[in-house]
């Protein structure tokens, strides 16, 4: 569905992504592991359109989308789920949904539609439409991001960081959800802090250092991996060291 | 027969190229970082793996790897990872001056097994059989990379090792194998044996041999098959690259197909180092896409072959090599163990410091290859005294098995009989008959 090959992404001087290639099929959720400042969110900018590649190439269900702006890769059915969420505070519920279809605005039926959809789903929206966004809690304006983002009927649903900040009973319902949609047959690309959380619920995933991918793999491959444990999986750390 | 892991193994080609690129590209990154190696060849080109590798076909700007780098970085001066980390260490038969040692990490030997399970699913082995494996357990790794990958099926494995033919013909009856996976020239020493033994093989429980260590023809399939009752496939590996459970023939018996998920295939001008378009007969380079602890970039295999690119009847998309054709370099192959003439006579020259004029030869009796080595008498060689020299062509047969893992007999002839051509002693002679 999404395939990169080699690309590089330059903020001024700075080479933040060097010769990155990787690929998602549809109905699969590839996870990205890396540290701080690795390269993931500018990985998932490039591919968003919000920042230009200076070199490679990016096709999306077979056409090359690298120079196309932002809100037209929303169209072809691309759409992101920010870190830390950036719902629009000063904005209602409903408005920030209606946000979300901003691409296919008028289509009003429709819209309307899909947000009582959503609604029915995700019960806690229902009840806080008319409310400001910024008065929700954290899991709250997490799935309303989601739902933000689902308004624009993507095909690939791209995560940054979904878990940021919330206590981790709502992180274990934010994967939930992520599940549920690729159950619903939607395409997930997922970066993530909690590698080990994203890893159990991911098909493959590849691992970024320094701009650079170093490893690719199914995920029970790189659960098991020594180098992705002691780097990423906090919990075997003990473990590793130990034997 | 069903297919082991149809989700890679049926992979379609263009999430392949993908595949491929992102797996070279990473292990190029991670050679880069840990192998001094390979750092010091790419910098010394201006190769920078982030920069320069765009497409797969832009491995042709690196230089090649041979065994004699291997043998130069002996013991572990190319693993990619810290000892700590490696399970297992194997290491080549004795062609160069020091063998080439290769390590796996945990994860390695566990895609090691799926690889294998792979090819011998392909070539019939199922959770039902009983499978006895008659190559060498020990350094080299066939043996072992066959058992792993036939646990992994599930079949019941007997771990027989090579030699005492009656014993394992002894098990084959009793414990009723379905599978031999022996040297092709093996298969035909058991049916040698087991026609003098008068056992009627059609009584035996074989289905399949799966034959691999050394070049074989269809002729010998033909024969193995007439012989054993056994359909028989062609599998092809090599420690220096992993061991078995690089390519394996399904079915169809009309070329391996290689893992190529896991390794990037070439075929190379042996003597230019152009690449090749398929169909055209060269040396195999072989590149590793997932190993971590001693991957390779094009490594010279010293086979010939060449890729076939039609697709295959029984589904697998991966392409298939054709039958090794022959070596290209001076690597000489008896019972499955590779040896380089020219390294007998360092060993030679070792014992008394004298360099003897002694040539290679194979020869084939009911099957069975035997090599001797034929050292011509000198005046500072060879005393007079018969005991002296006695012991001395036991030191030679003990020191050379020491090095190659397989005894040869030691013969002295006369000063001068050796054959000359051009005033040149051909270092190796088979006397094998040619099929």
């Amino acid at each position: 569905m999404l395939f990169l090959r080699s690309v590089h992404t330059y903020y001024d001087s700075i080479h933040a992504l060097k010769g990155i290639s990787l690929h998602v099929k549809e109905g699969e959720i590839v996870t990205l592991i890396g540290a701080n400042g690795a390269g993931k969110t500018t990985l998932l900018k490039t591919i968003c359109g919000l920042v230009k590649p200076r070199k490679g190439s990016i096709l999306f269900l077979g056409e090359e989308i690298t120079d196309l702006p932002a809100e037209s890769i929303v169209k072809k059915g691309i759409s992101l789920v920010p870190e830390g969420r950036m719902v629009f505070s000063t904005l209602s519920v409903l408005a920030n949904l209606e946000m979300g279809a901003f691409s296919r605005r008028k289509d009003k039926e429709q819209i309307k539609k899909d947000i009582a959809k959503l609604s029915a789903k995700f019960p806690i929206l229902e009840e806080r439409m008319n409310q400001l966004a910024g008065t929700l809690s954290g899991g709250e304006q997490q799935i309303l991001a989601i739902c933000r983002a689902l308004m624009a009927h993507p095909k690939l649903l791209i995560f940054d960081e979904p878990s940021m900040g919330l206590s981790p009973i709502l992180t274990k319902e934010i994967f939930k959800v992520i599940v549920g949609l690729r159950r619903e047959g939607r395409t997930i690309l997922l970066v993530e802090q909690n590698a080990r959380a994203a890893l159990q619920i991911a098909d493959r995933g590849y691992v970024l250092e320094t701009g650079k991918i170093i490893l690719e793999g199914d995920t029970d491959y790189l659960l098991n991996h020594k180098e992705i444990q002691r780097a990423y999986l906090g919990k075997g750390y003990r473990e590793v060291w130990e034997e | 027969m069903p297919i082991w892991d149809k989700k890679h193994e049926c992979i379609s080609r263009d999430i392949l190229d993908q595949l491929q690129l992102e797996r070279l590209q990473a292990t190029l990154n991670r050679v880069y970082k840990n192998v001094a190696f390979y750092k010091k060849r790419f910098d010394a080109l201006g190769f920078f793996p982030e920069e320069d590798l765009e497409n797969l076909s832009d491995i042709q700007k690196l230089p090649f790897t041979t065994r004699k780098d291997l043998s130069d970085s002996y013991p572990y001066e190319m693993f990619a990872v810290p000892l700590r980390e490696v399970v297992r260490v194997h290491s080549s038969s004795g062609t160069t001056e020091k063998p080439s040692v290769v390590g796996y990490t945990r994860l390695d030997l566990k895609i090691w097994s799926e690889l294998v399970a792979r090819v011998l699913s392909a070539a019939g082995v199922t959770t039902d059989d009983v499978i006895q494996v008659t190559f060498h357990y020990g350094l080299l790794t066939g043996g072992l990379g066959i058992h792993y990958g036939a646990e992994r099926i599930g079949a019941s494995v007997l771990p027989t090792s090579v030699g005492r033919t009656d014993r394992q013909i002894r098990i084959m009856q009793d414990y009723r194998t379905t599978v031999l996976v022996s040297t092709p020239s093996y298969a035909l020493v058991i049916a040698d044996r087991l026609e003098e033994m008068s056992v009627d093989i059609k009584r035996l429980n074989l289905k399949y041999a799966i034959c691999a260590g050394e070049p074989w023809s269809e002729e010998t399939r033909k024969e193995i098959e007439d012989r054993l009752y056994v359909r028989a496939t062609d599998n092809y590996g090599l420690s220096e690259v992993m061991g078995p459970g690089i390519a394996g023939e399904c079915l169809e018996q009309s070329g391996m197909h290689i893992n190529e998920d896991h390794f990037l295939a070439e075929i190379i001008n042996p003597d230019t180092g152009e690449v090749l378009p398929p169909g055209e007969t060269g040396e195999l380079v072989l590149t590793t896409l997932t190993k971590e602890a001693f991957p390779v970039i094009r490594f010279r295999t010293g086979d010939l072959c060449y890729i076939i690119e039609e697709p295959c009847p029984c589904g697998r998309t991966f392409r298939r090599i054709s039958r090794i054709q022959g070596r290209c370099d001076d690597i000489v192959i008896i019972k499955g163990t590779n040896i380089i003439p020219e390294r007998i006579g360092d060993i030679i020259a070792e014992i008394e410091g004298i360099r003897p004029v002694y040539q290679l030869v194979a020869t084939r009796h009911n099957h069975h290859d035997e090599l001797e080595i034929w050292v011509e008498v000198s005046e500072d060689l060879f005393f007079d005294k018969m005991r002296e020299q006695r012991a001395l062509v036991d030191t030679m047969e003990r020191r050379i098995a020491n090095f190659i893992g397989m005894t040869p007999r030691v013969k002295l002839v006369e000063p001068g009989s050796i054959k000359r051509v051009n005033g040149k002693v051909q270092l190796f002679v088979d006397m094998r008959p040619k099929k």
